[in-house]
Formats: structure tokens, sequence, C-alpha cells
């Protein structure tokens, strides 16, 4: 069902203490313009932090501060697949 | 004769841009509002070396799109007003994403100043930053400052001066990519030859429109040259655009800061380290939990001897002005209607202000953005933004500012249902009629009644949300993109600053509405009703049934009825309207105890109202109508008498019903009867 290439993956599937490279900003043009400025632009790399204690949202490190993302965002960030996918 | 400077304070959020306006301007600030839109404006004076500074503080923004209403502020205000400076107060801890707007400030054509914010952070954690190679680099001037203890303030202010004086214009201008810069020229060739754009910054306005924001489009339609400008922009994808526009913007800053600082992003920071406690899986919730519940305790136990004092201070005042006035119905105007008005405003103060300081700290500390993060699950279960939390949080003090705190939240449905649900949370002003109703009948348990009517404001809250999310404010949910910033110590100084804003507010807003209220309420119970033959202010129609009060409330007695309610507490409730907490002033009077709250509290706990219609009547107070301030900024706020009349109705329905609902219950199985 999903078309992707199978080094992409969305950023919301990244596990905790994993650290990826995005690749590209999908979705609505006001979020992603948000994301874009937040500074989630091609090739920054993005460290998932952990999710909060409820599962959702989750938090990362870009650019040397902290950002939270619903899962929903997240998974409008595309972001290389990294080296051992966990399974 | 001294000069006068307009001087603009931007930045992003969270990096210290508050302390460094009270460093500048001290006390001498005032808060307004941004015409035609509800966003807080904060001015203040300077005075510096025979320059007169007038500085305008703001909203903190990330960048200047057109999608938050907050940075079209910004820059509608730096386009419009044209400050003479700008300065942009940098976290000096984060210089990445913090100059990713300084580019955009840039691009607009002011005349900048860069106050390096947090210096002393930036050493302790081991960077260093070469501020004469950025100065270079930008060629805008970099100032080190210490918000929280005003160091380096002097030198930002020599800075300013000297810079509005310099009429060079200066400024790196960043390039982007060849095919960008080729379409930046076009468009900007054809607004420098429309007057139609004279206003605005032309590269700024060409790349706003490579990059297909809304806001700017629209105003270029209005303009003749519109077909050339489409022209132009009809062949590329605004999309990509932005996208390589926005990365640009950072490739530059990441250039420009391996020569000018060790970046060092790898470290784990003190506030990585506090996180792993605060937002763990496990412990997040119960800390979150014990810090609200730290924050109410301290809040309501410091206030107590405060309270006591201002209720002892105006108890006497009371006597002694009844008993130096000989004139009976002029003795009893000031001793029981101004001076019982008078105090039932200021006894709240002490709640109001402290509360204010523990919600300062929160805010100040960082830890608030943790609270949104935490609490984010439930509220988007509910359709809103964890964001929208800060708001309900604000409205434990009071109503009125957590309406108004309401505008951080950038999608304009959310906000609407936040407003609309905000006035269920119990403010402090509804706290007096708990205190009295749960002291008179539960005694020891009264803590655990007014516990509970908290979180049946809460319950109120959410369910409305959600209710309203499904059925008038249907829609997609907003985005979530939410900094967690770096954990810092609040100063106290912030926290004073803070807390005495929103108590002038208070007083300033509620106060004389109080104040007109209990006298009204005298006024009303001392006039007779024709016929009566009862004498003005005397004694015996005071707050009877031969008053023109009580004639109201018996007129309104059925209403409440099947409540429980009696036409003295219809009357209180009237003009509890005015202001939640006259409910206790005016039962007060009506229940013949004056103005001292001890002896009404034991004429109700006598018999004179049942403990059962007791809760009933908590319950109704806490959703009812809110206060006449409250519905003047839901009316603002929503720029809308319908949602306002909603908000009234619904809220008031919902009232009757729960009340209605506890007292038929309770008197079916005979509970506390």
């Amino acid at each position: 069902m999903d078309e992707r290439r199978p080094d992409e993956m969305t950023l919301d599937l990244i596990e905790p203490e994993i650290s990826v490279k995005v690749l590209k900003v999908i979705g609505q043009k006001s979020s992603r313009k948000r994301i874009l400025d937040m500074g989630l632009t091609p090739g920054t790399r993005v460290e998932v932090i952990r999710r909060a204690p409820l599962g959702d949202p989750v938090e990362f490190k870009l650019k040397g501060y902290n950002l939270s993302l619903r899962k929903k965002e997240a998974r409008t960030i595309l972001v290389e697949a990294p080296e051992q996918v966990p399974e | 004769m001294a000069e006068k400077i307009i001087v603009a304070l931007a930045g992003n959020p969270n990096v210290g841009k508050t302390s460094i306006f009270n460093a500048i301007t001290g006390s001498k600030q005032h808060v307004g509002n941004w015409p035609g839109v509800t966003v807080e404006k904060k001015m203040g004076k300077r005075v510096h070396s025979d320059v007169e500074m007038e500085v305008v503080d703001l909203p903190g923004t990330y960048s200047l799109t057109a999608y938050s209403l907050d940075e079209i502020v910004a820059r509608d205000f730096i386009i419009e007003e044209k400050p003479d400076i700008v300065v942009q107060v940098v976290d000096g801890t984060n210089l990445e994403r913090n100059l990713y707007l300084t580019t955009q400030l840039m691009e607009l054509g002011v005349k900048l100043v860069i106050a390096l914010n947090m210096s002393d952070l930036v050493l302790s954690k081991g960077v260093h930053i070469d501020e004469a190679k950025m100065q270079e680099y930008l060629e805008v001037p970099v100032v080190s400052t210490i918000g929280s203890t005003g160091n380096g303030i002097h030198g930002l202010l020599d800075t300013i001066i000297e810079r509005s004086s310099d009429k060079r214009v200066y400024g790196n201008t960043f390039d982007y990519e060849e095919d960008i810069e080729v379409r930046a020229e076009e468009l900007e060739m054809i607004l420098e030859k429309d007057p139609y754009f004279a206003h605005y910054p032309s590269r700024w306005f060409s790349l706003k429109l490579l990059e297909g924001d809304e806001n700017i489009l629209r105003k270029a339609r209005g303009s003749e040259s519109y077909p050339k400008i489409k022209n132009v922009l009809d062949n590329l994808d605004p999309d990509s655009f932005e996208s390589r526009i926005a990365d640009q913007r950072y490739g530059t800053i990441q250039f420009m800061l391996r020569q000018v600082c060790d970046i060092n992003t790898s470290h784990l920071s003190g506030s990585d380290m506090v996180d792993r406690v605060v937002t763990n899986k496990y412990l997040g919730i119960p800390i979150f939990l014990s810090l609200m519940w730290a924050a109410f305790e301290v809040t309501f136990t410091f206030a107590t001897p405060f309270m006591n004092m201002i209720d002892i201070f105006f108890a006497w005042l009371g006597e002694v002005t009844v008993s130096l006035i000989s004139t009976d119905w002029l003795s009893s105007l000031i001793g029981e209607g101004i001076i019982a008005g008078v105090g039932s405003v200021l006894i709240f103060l002490p709640n109001i202000l402290l509360l204010f300081f523990m919600l300062s700290i929160m805010e100040d500390s960082g830890y608030i953005s943790r609270a949104a993060f935490i609490m984010d699950r439930v509220m988007s279960r509910i359709g809103l933004h964890g964001k929208s939390f800060i708001p309900l949080i604000m409205g434990f003090g009071c109503n009125v500012p957590a309406i108004m705190a309401t505008r951080t939240i950038e999608d304009s449905r959310d906000r609407l249902i936040t407003i609309l649900v905000t006035p269920f949370i119990s403010c402090g002003a509804r706290l007096p009629v708990y205190v009295l109703l749960a002291g008179a009948f539960f005694g020891r348990d009264a803590g655990v009644v007014i516990f509970s009517l908290y979180a049946l404001g809460i319950l109120v809250a959410l369910l409305s949300a959600k209710l309203m999310r499904g059925t008038v404010l249907r829609g997609e949910d907003a985005p979530f993109i939410m900094e967690l910033p770096e954990y810092r110590i609040p100063t106290l100084r912030s926290g004073i600053i803070h807390m005495w804003e929103r108590g002038k507010i208070y007083l300033k807003k509620a106060g004389g509405i109080i104040l007109l209220g209990v006298v009204g309420v005298w006024l009303l119970a001392s006039i007779p009703v024709p016929g009566s033959g009862g004498q003005f202010a005397s004694g015996d129609i005071y707050g009877t049934t031969s008053s023109l009060l009580g004639a109201i409330g018996m007129l309104i007695e059925p209403l409440v009825a099947p409540l429980g309610f009696d036409w003295r507490i219809a009357v209180a409730l009237l003009f509890g309207v005015v202001a939640k907490e006259i409910v206790v002033g005016s039962m007060g009077v009506l229940y013949g105890a004056g103005t001292n709250e001890e002896n009404l509290a034991g004429i109700l706990a006598a018999g004179a109202m049942s403990p059962l219609v007791g809760l009933g009547l908590m319950v109704f107070v806490l959703l009812y109508v809110p206060c006449f301030a409250c519905i003047g900024v839901i009316k603002r706020e929503t720029g809308s008498w319908k949602w306002t009349l909603f908000q009234l109705f619904y809220g008031t329905g919902l009232a009757w019903g729960l009340a209605f609902l506890v007292y038929q219950t309770g008197s079916r199985i005979g509970l506390l009867s």
C-alpha cells in the first residue's frame, strides 16, 4: 500500500534515540511552511528524543534545540530510513 | 530638545525578549491592543542620552509568514509604521534557528540591531561566539546582553542611538540560488515601477511572492501590474521555491556560524537531563499533577493571612464609619455599600497576585510548554491543541486574561472553541462563593467539595469542546509544532512585574464593576416598592420583599424554584453577572448578615439554606453567565455577538440543568437536605 522507496520513511515511524536526515516535507501548505521555518529543511539531521507520556506528541532535537510535533505532523516529513530498521 | 525615535523589539518566543523589554523600560510601560486585532501590544518609554525612545514589543515569532496572527502583526508593524530601529533579541545558545528570523528582518530592509541575549549561558555551555566576526558578516551591530540581570542594556541603548542617526542603509543581503535570484530580480523590477508597491521593500516582497505567501499575493492582486507578476509566477512551482528559500536561508546561516562560533549540538544539555524525568513516560503525568497541585496550594495557603487582614480592616472601617455618620441612610450607604464593596474587590487580590506569580514561574522556567507536551494527547482527543491547555490553566486565575491568552493559538477554530469553553474553568472570583458555601455546609470536607467543583469545571469545558468540535465547529485539527525551550531559572523581578501587571488589570477591569454592583445592590435593596409605605434606606425594608430588589427576585423565583432556589438566591445570581464574587456580597446583604462573611455562613448553616441547595448553587455559579468583564472579552476576542450569546445561553442552560439534577436527585434520595 505504500509506494515509497524502501530507503524512505516518514518521521513518525522512527524510534526514540535514532537520528535521521530529512528528505522532504509534504502535506498542507500552512503546516509545511511552519515545519520548514522551524528548520526541518531537506538535509537536516533530526534525532527522535522521546514520545510524550501518553504516546503522542513526539519530541525531536534538531539544530541544537528541541521541537515537538504530533505523529500526524511527523507523518508529513519524509526522512532517510536509518541503517538498521527496527523491526 | 530631545529627539524621539521608535524602537521595535522582535525575536523568537522564549529568548528573554520580555526581560530585555522590562530592563529597558522599567515601570514605564503600558499594555494595549494592536489596532483591528486582539494581539496584546506592549509599549514603554526610555530616555537615554537625551533621546526619547518609544519601545514597542512585537509578538514573539519564529518567522514572518502569513500563517499566524502574531507574525502578521509583527511584519505589518515593521512595514506600515517603519520603526527607526528594530532590535532583534537573539538567544545566543540557539543561534541557528534565531538567525532565521534575522535573515527575514534584513530582507525587510530594517535598521537592525542584534541583542545577543543570554550571553552568560552561552559561556557556561562552553560555546564561544565571535561577535566582531558576526557583526562583520551580517553588517549589523551586535551587542551582548543578559536580560535577567540587565547587563549590557546601556551598551544596547548606545548602539540603538548611534545606529538610528546613521543615515546609511546597510546590512548584508543573502543571495539565493541563481534561478531564484533571476525571478526575484524580475519581480523587483516590476514592483519598483509600480507606485502601488512604493510602500513595500521590493526584495522582501518579491521573495514572499516566490514563497507563495497568501497575504502578499492578495496585496499584489490589487495592483495594476498583477498580470506581469502573475506571468513570472506562473512559470514556477511555488512549493519547491518555498522549500528551497527556507533551505537556503538556513544554509547561509550555517555557513556563517561555522566562521563565527564553535557550535556544539551533540552534547546533552541540563534541560535534556531534566526532561528525562519531567516528561518521562511514567513520571511525567504524576509530576505534572503534583506541580499543579503545589501551585494551587501555594496560591491559596499563602493568600489566607493577607485576606484575613483585608477582611478585618474593612470590617473595622465599616463599623467606624457607621458610628461616625449620624444620618442613617448615608452611614448605611458608605458603611454597607461602598466600603464593603471596596473590601470585596481587594479581598481577592492576594489570590490573583499569587496565582499569576506561580503561572509566571511556570512560563518563565519553560515548564508550561512541557505541560502542553504532556497534555496534548488529552487536548487532541477533544480536537484542541496542547497550547489550548495553557489558557485553560490561566482560567483558574481569571477567565479574562485566560481568554486573552488564547491568541497564542494559531488556528482560528481552535481559538474560538478555547474561548467558548474557558469560562467553565473556575476562576478566582468564583472561589469566594465556594469558600462561603462549602465552609458553611461541609466543614472539614470543604476542600474536597471545592476541588470537585474545579474538576467539574474542567470536565464540562473538555466535553463542551468535544461537542462543539463535532457539531457547530467541525473541521481539520490545526498542526502541532511547538518548541520545548531550555529550562531557565525564573527571576523574581519578572514574576513580580507579571503579577503586578495582571493585578492592575484585575483592579481596573473588575474593581469599578464590583463596586458599582455592590452599591447597586444596596440601592435596589433600599428603594421601597411603590405603595409599600416603606422608607428609603430604612432598616425595615432593607433587602425584604418590600424593596425593589426583593420584587425582582420574587418575579424570577419560579424560574429557579425547580433548583431549590428562592428569590434571594435569584437576586444574588442576577448581581453575580456583574462579577461572580458579588454573589457573596449580595447574599450578605440579602440574608441580613451585612459585610461579615462569618455571620453569613452562620446564618446559612443555621438553616437559612439546605446543604443540598448550597451544592446546587455552587454548581450553578460555576457554569452560568460569566461576569461582564468576561463577556466583554469574549465579544472582543471572537468579534461576534452571535458566539458571545451562544456562550451565555449554552452556559446558563447547562448550569440550570446540572443544578436541577443535583437538587432533584438529592432530595429524592434524601441526601444533604
